[in-house]
């Protein structure tokens, strides 16, 4: 590991893609994760790569799916109305089988909603990015040196499995610095490409990549074994962070930024003498539900904090198959949780429990 | 130091995120845990503006200072905002060439520095920032005299070099107050 | 026995589902030919665009993406970008060109992007039916202007040669048709200057072949290519619009 650097989140991102291989980022501004777009045309032309504004959000996707299709680790990052634009590129991306990193710095929705911090696209980025039967491999970063570490997880996950990869972040944390550390610069051997549509040299069968399949019994068949391909990604890529669990009544779950907020509720709970606990969701898709069900045993109160109007708490819920109580608490529209009002969350339900 | 939760609120162009930038560096440079962020979006175009710096022995949960345990305010309507949040027994630093209200509280420690005028006198206009953060160090010392100055070093951009000794030198002006 | 006819070594063997009378299957083999002849199959990445052209993907011997509606300029640069000494052309209908892709397109050629864009232009949507393209002609009839295509209502077409020849990063403008042994040689020729454009780093080309759809205009082969003559060839003019080479050359 090298020196330590403090490193705006969007910034620290870009660096740490353009470490990983990336070479060529598509974009569109807006805010708040204009610094990403603002760092790559800096960055790109100094080691030999390719930064390009697009027209829209639309073309910067399709974009990204001419680089991917060619075989190159490929990006865009833009934050939530933006993303919806990208929607039906990233349904096309998934459905050619293409590994692609697609960054969410959100924002409040829906609409042109606002510009602070939001948790509000857990649904759209884990069930419904666009049209048809597809997953996105989902990574939530809570810390800036997360949001450097799962670029190269990112790629090599998405790659692994051919399936694009979300970094679902949010205005906190693309905005906030934090000391960050880059690993060692390594040549990270990325596999081969056999699939890649890069000119056949004559030398093998021509590559098509593409989507379109107008037998219905084909396209029931690859869709299923994509399914496969996501059975083998939730039986081993799930990841969650548990905080202070093992012997918690109540266990809150929460991502990215409203994590933070509520490990420092459950630091007050344990002051005040309630057993309060931390799952922390990393990929959100796969869903960590092994570290959930581990924690119903034991767990009298599930506590979902999100910022939003309560999306992750379904999942939860499906996890937890009735066996706990699981409630919720949110802030929504680019407002922040505090940490005492996440705490005062925690002391109801700990005093309904000893009712 | 547990934790010190810091917020710094002014005009934009004060100098808010440059001077929450170098606590950060402070912080980083002593090897403290820290936070730095700021807020975005309109309110920076001319408008108030604000910046949360936590600096902590243990990790951090949130970056958001609500309730800081130090506020430096360098205008009326950010000391009206933030100064009922200010924890019992926190800190208030404000310009008073700039804010001529006096603080109604008698839990907190208020500092009153004559800041901007400090800086025009002393030929170092925009520097009141740093200047109340010379202050800071001095009530607080939340970091080591050798961190503060090295983080001038590290905040300050390389075209404006010529910046690195007034800045320090704002630094020793607010320690004297 | 000496060979006189046979079938380009870029297109493959998959039967072609096209019309009878559609001239899509020779401006395939126009294209075809024309990577055969500079001998860049092994280069070459075909961008195929939502439409009746949609399975190219299928006949084109090389590489080939198939692009969401509209975008295959988008797909292209990104391409182009990743793979820069290779040949990237896209194959694209009205609809997905001049509708659907209009910013991409415009855009594509005012970066200059270094690709050479096949564009069909039959003055209607094929693969839908027969919906109203932005370049059916004022008055004509489809599915979705049973009355004919009224201005007032539904705007004007779209000349695309001429729009884009006014972009500087356009290399080559060329509007030709099909119709004719005589038409079909300087399509051929027109597609080939793309291509070399390419090869040579001149930035976008563009050739856009008028074209006919027997099937959805309601007319037999022959009367489709009549109405070709009569009705599309007056509005939109042949010829070249923009070419960089021969500016430098006078």
């Amino acid at each position: 590991m090298g020196e330590k650097v403090l490193m705006k989140g969007n910034e620290a991102l870009a660096e740490a893609a353009i470490q990983a291989g990336c070479r060529h980022y598509f974009g569109y501004p807006i805010t708040p994760q204009t610094e990403i777009a603002a760092y790559m045309s800096k960055r790109m032309p100094k080691v030999g790569g390719c930064f390009l504004q697009a027209e829209s959000e639309v073309a910067a996707i399709n974009m990204v799916l001419g680089a991917s299709s060619a075989g190159v680790r490929a990006m865009t990052s833009s934050s939530s109305p933006g993303i919806s634009l990208k929607s039906e590129g990233v349904s096309y991306i998934a459905g050619s089988d293409l590994p692609a990193l697609i960054i969410n710095v959100q924002r409040g929705g829906p609409g042109l909603g606002g510009i602070q911090p939001s948790q509000s696209d857990y649904w759209q980025a884990t069930k419904a990015l666009g049209h048809g039967d597809f997953q996105l491999f989902v990574l939530a970063p809570s810390t800036i040196q997360e949001m450097v570490d799962f670029v190269s997880l990112g790629y090599e996950v998405g790659e692994k499995y051919r399936i694009p990869t979300m970094i679902l972040s949010d205005g906190m944390l693309g905005q906030m610095m934090e000391p960050v550390e880059f690993p060692e610069a390594k040549e990270t051997a990325q596999a081969e490409k056999t699939w890649a549509t890069n000119g056949h040299k004559n030398k093998r069968k021509k590559n098509i990549i593409n989507s379109l399949y107008i037998e219905p019994q084909v396209l029931e068949d690859l869709v299923k074994e994509r399914f496969e391909r996501y059975e083998k990604i939730k039986a081993t890529e799930q990841r969650a962070e548990e905080y202070l669990v093992d012997d918690a009544d109540i266990v809150v779950v929460a991502f990215g930024a409203s994590a933070r907020v509520s490990r420092n509720a459950v630091n007050m709970a344990r002051e005040a003498g309630i057993k309060a606990g931390l799952i922390r969701p990393i990929t959100l898709w796969p869903f960590p539900e092994n570290t959930i069900k581990k924690a119903v045993s034991h767990t009298k109160d599930f506590l979902c904090v999100e910022m939003n109007m309560g999306q992750m708490v379904d999942d939860v819920r499906l996890c937890v198959e009735g066996k706990s109580e699981v409630s919720f608490f949110g802030r929504t529209g680019g407002m922040i949780p505090t940490p005492e009002e996440v705490f005062n969350e925690i002391k109801k339900l700990s005093e309904k429990e000893a009712k | 130091m547990k934790t010190c939760n810091i917020l710094l609120a002014g005009f934009g162009g004060q100098g808010i995120l440059f001077a929450g930038k170098v606590l950060a560096y402070a912080g980083l440079i002593d090897n403290k845990q820290l936070t730095w962020l700021p807020s975005y979006g309109p309110e920076m175009r001319g408008g108030t503006c604000n910046c949360s710096v936590v600096m902590s022995d243990e990790s951090i949960g949130s970056p958001l200072v609500v309730t800081p345990d130090v506020l430096i305010a360098m205008n009326l309507p950010s000391l009206e905002k933030f100064a009922g949040k200010v924890v019992k027994g926190g800190t208030i630093i404000l310009d008073s060439s700039i804010i001529d209200k006096k603080v109604e509280r008698d839990d907190v420690n208020v500092f009153y520095v004559d800041a901007t005028k400090l800086a025009e006198e002393n030929g170092m206009e925009g520097l009141s920032n740093i200047i109340l953060v010379g202050k800071m160090f001095k009530e607080l010392g939340f970091c080591s005299e050798e961190a503060l100055f090295k983080a001038i070093d590290k905040c300050v951009p390389a075209r404006k070099a010529e910046m690195v000794e007034k800045n320090k030198e704002a630094l020793r002006i607010g320690m004297g107050q | 026995m000496a060979v006189v006819f046979d079938k380009p070594k870029a297109l493959t063997d998959v039967p072609f589902h096209y019309c009878p009378g559609c001239t899509h299957g020779i401006v395939h083999r126009l294209v075809a030919e024309v990577i055969d002849e500079l001998g860049i199959a092994g280069d070459t990445v075909g961008v195929a665009s939502v439409g009746c052209s949609v399975f190219s993907y299928n006949y084109f011997d090389c590489d080939m993406v198939q692009a969401p509606h509209g975008r295959a300029p988008a797909v292209a640069t990104g391409l182009k970008r990743s793979l820069p000494d290779n040949v990237i052309f896209t194959y694209q209908g009205d609809g997905d060109l001049a509708a659907i892709g209009m910013a991409e397109t415009v855009h594509a050629a005012t970066r200059g992007e270094n690709i050479t864009v096949i564009f069909i232009n039959n003055a209607i949507y094929g693969m839908t039916g027969g919906q109203m393209a932005p370049t059916s002609l004022p008055g004509q009839v489809t599915q979705t202007t049973p009355y004919g295509r009224d201005t007032s209502v539904a705007g004007h077409p779209i000349r695309v040669c001429e729009l884009l020849s006014t972009l500087s990063g356009t290399a080559l403008a060329q509007r030709v048709t099909v119709d004719s042994v005589k038409n079909v040689n300087i399509a051929k020729k027109a597609i080939k200057k793309a291509f070399e454009n390419q090869i040579n780093k001149r930035g976008y080309s563009i050739v856009e072949v008028l074209s006919t759809c027997p099937t959805n205009w309601g007319l037999s082969p022959e009367e489709a290519l009549k109405w070709l003559q009569n009705n599309m060839i007056p509005y939109y003019p042949l010829g070249v619009y923009k070419d960089v080479t021969a500016e430098k050359e006078a």
